[in-house]
């Protein structure tokens, strides 16, 4: 860890108007590790938990508003959410250990980092990490890299689960910056690598996400997260997927889907959504839309079995969700 | 020895437990000497080559930064590369520490930043650049095996089996045959505690070393032979120690950098690895196993042929038996091995819990259960059917084998006989559920050991000798066999380990540690008794009752019998009517005459038998492994209580290696990429099923003096194998890879 200056303001516009260099610490359960491990180098980190983002509140419209710094253990124990987003409370609990989240906070799941291997070792070459250097990932141990929404500078995985909930609910999320405030999708907020895998998400300079809206969920018991992972805790996806289904009458009148663990960012083609729309649950259909949300899936050394396996998640998933039967992140049986 | 068990044997607690949860049990890394520097090992990131320059100016001029060690400043050391051998090093040219500028493996040391603060020592390592002239490697395993070889006989202690019979005739002949290559991933140890090193200057200007090892009288000749500094100039200390699991059987660069630098600055010094750091020494090797099986019609096995190969560095050679323990365990008339070992530009692999069986037991008994099914029966049925009574590999008998107790009880407790032959014929829901076995075995060795038995005018026994207690229990035991041995309560034992200032005892590996330091304490403390009762018949003051056959030594107290009736005499009053403040006896236990006749004529192991449910989503590629039962044969248990725990840890370790274990090797760059301990994954609690472990009963005399086996290691050979065999019977596929992850190549 490198030497850095520190700064905790009282105010969200004091925040903001925060230098080049600078890094926002919130739960710190990525950044700090990332310091330590020499990947994150900020000449100042200013540490914004004192900002008034600590609750979650209805909205008018029957929604929510989860305030960035609650963390993901109270968001995802929170009455509001169990009650009207059971879809988010497990995805969150898919992730990660309590201990950790306990300390990490809403805004901060959004922001954090891959895990590629390449990315974490500075020994390695890293266009995320370090411009136009390489990617050591590509041709190496990349098992758990991405096989959609890649480039030539970037395999990475996007490796959040409560963003791909995030995204199959439509949140939007709030920022604040030196421009003023500004709204976004959720599903606009991360960036494809492209040929800038070191922008992550849209972010400008000094802009902090103070909130994700949340609109009235239509889903009913029609939804699950499904995690597929090395081992039955504690470990990011290897491939998830995120799915809210509205039904009436046997079928289904609109779905959203994210995947995870499989692409750079979370996953969603509106194309494949589409294809539920007004259909019955079937397995040709549930195959047509998995086949759909891989169309253009590319593998690279390790990683094609992510490609074969993915299918057979969504299809589990979409099943789950349209009997109404979700995923229990408790009882690791998976029906 | 003839064992009344009124201590050995029980339950008991670890004493040392409450030391250890509430943070007074003290670790290598946390001793705090006034003016300690802190050391940051800055590693290589290239696999061979050169270090052309080091640029450290940037980390100099970090505040509180004191030195930066690289080898060109460093202080003088031993000029011969033997004097770096260490303790339970491997035949070759040890790798030495900043000792040039070749680099011989990625994560090799090549500098040390030295400073008043952890913090700036970290931050300055990250400082530190280094220019390398690069030179071609190979870090590629299936690369390295068309290199595989056998060392000369002069460079290995590696005594290749004997065949018998003619093993490829007999296949070529046999009515029923398999054939297959078997692998495992390479896997590192990652005990809790990382290693570490604190170097305490004494005022006399000798040495202490708080070291995270399993030997502290081997890091000590270490040290003393590379840095040429005599013997008494160097204590190495391990009271505690976190997990090791054979990473801390070789002397690891921490230690000696550390100890460097204070030979350099004359401060003390503190060098912990971080988790990565982990990554750059000991690991357990990758191996292929290629396994060809022939039975004849009646399902007697014919023939077996085993070739292994696991990787080792360029510059040691590293050997394990793994090819031998089918030819052992199974009767089978015509049988070969062949083992090479095959060289890449890593660090040498090592040692790691059931070093070779765990690969080599594992393996072969997923291609024992290959074969039962090829012969369509039980796959327990058919390991009984080709059972040995003695070792069938060296034609020797055996000291005992209570495998059939072992497989009978476990099978019992299990349920096997309600098994359904068929693969994938028991499913609840979307889920097949499979039900595996395997059995395991592991020596059952003896290394002379001593101990020192001491009663003070507190009355108080105090038991010390240089073993380690790496998390296994060896406090307890010992205390419970010193408190059997001379009659004593075990709170009035102190037992003192880990400093190898104590008497003499191996390296803590091997499963050895409970046979070997526990006889020599029993005999220590009998020598004690016996000296004390001695110098009391001399001691003119003595009561007339007490005698060497007539008294006893009980609670603490001697006890003997007068015309008036029963008499006590206290431990202080023995000791002050003796004339003595204290009395001490030491003794060292080792194969006696009887013993070397015994280990000459007959062979010793500890066996088991692992029964093992998976439940696995065919679709989805996941398993869980929902029950364990693994019946355990290893002779007296000391204390089922800490055995059991010793069972119980390897098979969370086996289940490891059966499905997360891996560590990746990016062959470009000869860097183990997973590094740390979100991507390296060991079990967690959700993938821990209950696990049943039996003991089963096992008089074994001849084995070693208290009839003891250990039992360190056994719970991890036929543990994987068990749950791989589970996940072909609920699914029909064979996967011949270990660990097998979802999306993993059969």
């Amino acid at each position: 860890m490198r030497s850095f200056s520190y700064a905790r303001p009282a105010t969200l516009a004091e925040a903001c108007r925060s230098a080049e260099h600078t890094r926002f610490l919130a739960g710190g359960t990525n950044l700090i590790d990332l310091m330590k491990s020499d990947v994150e180098r900020p000449a100042h980190v200013v540490d914004i938990k004192s900002l008034p983002m600590h609750h979650i509140v209805d909205r008018p419209d029957g929604g929510l508003r989860l305030g960035a710094l609650v963390t993901n253990a109270d968001t995802a124990a929170h009455p509001l959410v169990t009650d009207r987003y059971p879809l988010l409370a497990s995805a969150i609990l898919a992730g990660a250990s309590p201990q950790i989240r306990n300390m990490a906070t809403n805004g901060g799941n959004l922001n954090q980092r891959t895990r590629c291997h390449y990315f974490y070792d500075p020994a390695m070459a890293c266009n995320k990490r370090s411009p136009d250097t390489g990617c050591a990932a590509r041709g190496g141990r990349n098992r758990i890299m991405a096989v959609l929404g890649t480039s030539d500078a970037c395999i990475a995985t996007f490796p959040s689960d409560m963003c791909m909930a995030l995204a199959a609910l439509n949140a939007t999320v709030n920022l604040h910056g030196p421009q003023g405030e500004r709204t976004v999708s959720l599903r606009d907020y991360h960036c494809l690598p492209g040929d800038t895998p070191w922008r992550d998400n849209i972010l400008q300079p000094g802009e902090i996400v103070t909130a994700i809206d949340l609109a009235p969920a239509p889903f009913g018991p029609h939804h699950t997260y499904l995690k597929i992972r090395d081992r039955l805790s504690f470990a990011f996806a290897i491939v998830s997927v995120a799915v809210g289904l509205q039904m009436k009458e046997g079928r289904i009148m609109r779905g959203s889907i994210a995947l995870g663990g499989v692409a750079t960012k979370p996953w969603c083609v509106p194309e494949a959504e589409a294809l539920l729309d007004g259909r019955a649950p079937s397995h040709s259909l549930f195959r047509d839309v998995a086949e759909r949300l891989l169309h253009g899936a590319v593998a690279d050394r390790d990683n094609a079995a992510k490609i074969r396996l993915t299918p057979r998640v969504i299809e589990r998933a979409l099943w789950q969700a349209a009997s109404g039967t979700p995923q229990s992140q408790m009882d690791k049986t998976i029906r | 020895m003839n064992v009344i068990s009124t201590h050995i044997g029980q339950p008991v607690s670890r004493i040392d437990g409450v030391a250890k949860v509430t943070g007074q049990a003290k670790y290598a890394a946390e001793p705090h000497p006034p003016g300690m520097l802190y050391g940051v090992i800055v590693n290589s990131p290239i696999a061979r080559g050169r270090i052309e320059t080091i640029h450290d100016t940037g980390a100099r001029e970090v505040p509180g930064v004191v030195e930066v060690m690289t080898h060109h400043n460093r202080p003088h050391t031993a000029l011969f590369e033997k004097s770096y051998m260490d303790g339970l090093g491997v035949p070759g040219a040890p790798y030495r520490p900043l000792h040039d500028g070749e680099i011989h493996f990625n994560g090799q040391p090549v500098a040390v930043v030295l400073a008043e603060t952890f913090e700036a020592a970290r931050e300055a390592a990250m400082l530190v650049r280094v220019d390398y002239e690069r030179w071609p490697h190979n870090a590629d395993f299936e690369a390295a095996l068309h290199q595989k070889y056998m060392p000369s006989k002069t460079r290995s202690n590696y005594v290749p089996p004997k065949p018998r019979g003619d093993a490829a005739a007999a296949y070529a002949l046999s009515a029923v045959k398999i054939e297959s290559r078997y692998h495992l991933a390479p896997e590192h140890h990652n005990p809790m505690e990382m290693h570490a090193t604190t170097v305490i200057v004494e005022d006399d200007g000798t040495f202490t070393v708080w070291d995270k090892t399993q030997g502290p009288q081997a890091v000590q000749a270490y040290l003393a032979s590379a840095l040429s500094l005599s013997k008494d100039q160097v204590r190495v200390r391990n009271p505690y120690v976190g997990g090791a699991f054979g990473s801390g059987l070789r002397t690891v660069y921490n230690v000696f950098i550390a100890t460097l630098a204070v030979k350099m600055l004359k401060r003390p010094v503190r060098v912990t690895l971080t988790r990565p750091q982990m990554f750059t020494h000991a690991f357990r090797p990758e191996a292929t196993m290629d396994i060809a099986l022939g039975a004849s019609r009646d399902r007697a096995l014919q023939s077996m042929i085993v070739e292994g190969v696991t990787d080792t560095s360029r510059f040691e050679h590293n050997m394990e038996n793994i090819v031998i323990w089918g030819l052992i365990n199974y009767k089978c008339p015509n049988a070969k091995a062949d083992y090479k070992i095959a060289p890449r530009d890593t660090y040498t692999s090592s040692d790691m819990r059931a070093p070779g069986a765990a690969t080599g037991v594992n393996l072969l008994e997923m291609a024992i259960d290959e074969m039962a099914y090829a012969c369509t029966m039980d796959p327990l049925a058919f390991r009984l059917h080709n059972y040995s009574d003695s070792d069938a590999m060296h034609d020797m008998p055996l000291t005992s084998k209570a495998l059939r107790d072992a497989m009978a009880q476990g099978a019992q407790h299990f349920g096997w006989h309600d098994r359904s032959m068929a693969p994938g014929s028991m499913r609840d829901g979307r889920e097949l559920i499979g039900w595996g076995m395997a059995t395991g075995i592991w020596d059952a060795m003896f290394s002379p050991t001593s101990a020192r038995a001491r009663l003070g005018q507190d009355g108080r026994l105090h038991i010390a000798t240089a073993a380690s207690d790496i998390g296994t229990g060896t406090y307890t035991i010992l205390a419970q066999t010193a408190a059997e041995a001379f009659g004593m309560p075990l709170e009035r034992i102190d037992i003192e380990l880990g400093d190898s200032t104590l008497p003499e005892c191996p390296t803590e590996g091997g499963s050895w540690t409970a046979a070997s330091a526990g006889a020599a304490v029993w005999l220590a403390c009998h020598s004690l008794r016996k000296k004390l009762i001695d110098m009391l018949v001399k001691s003119k003051n003595t009561p007339s009752w007490v005698k060497q056959d007539a008294v006893t030594l009980e609670g603490g107290a001697l006890h003997g019998m007068t015309e008036n009736g029963r008499v006590s005499l206290s431990l202080p009053d023995a000791l002050s009517l003796a004339g003595h403040d204290m009395l001490e006896a030491e003794e060292t236990a080792k194969p006696g005459l009887r013993g070397k006749i015994s280990q000459m004529r007959k062979a010793r192991f500890t066996h088991s038998a692992v029964f093992c449910e998976v439940r696995v989503d065919p679709e989805l590629d996941t398993v869980r492994v929902t029950r364990l039962v693994n019946a355990v044969a290893a002779g007296r248990i000391m204390n089922p209580k800490t055995a059991a725990s010793q069972i119980r840890g390897a098979m969370v370790m086996a289940t490891g290696m059966a499905l997360h274990e891996e560590s990746l090797m990016d062959e470009r760059v000869g860097r183990f990429m997973n590094h740390n301990f979100a991507e390296y994954h060991i079990p967690t609690h959700a993938d821990v099923p209950d696990m049943d472990v039996l003991f089963v009963n096992e008089h074994d005399d001849e084995v070693s003096p208290l009839g003891v086996k250990g039992v360190g290691e056994i719970g991890m050979c036929g543990t994987a194998a068990a749950i791989a065999n589970a996940i072909f019977h609920a699914t029909g596929r064979r996967y011949h890879n270990l660990p097998i992850t979802p999306g993993a190549r059969t």
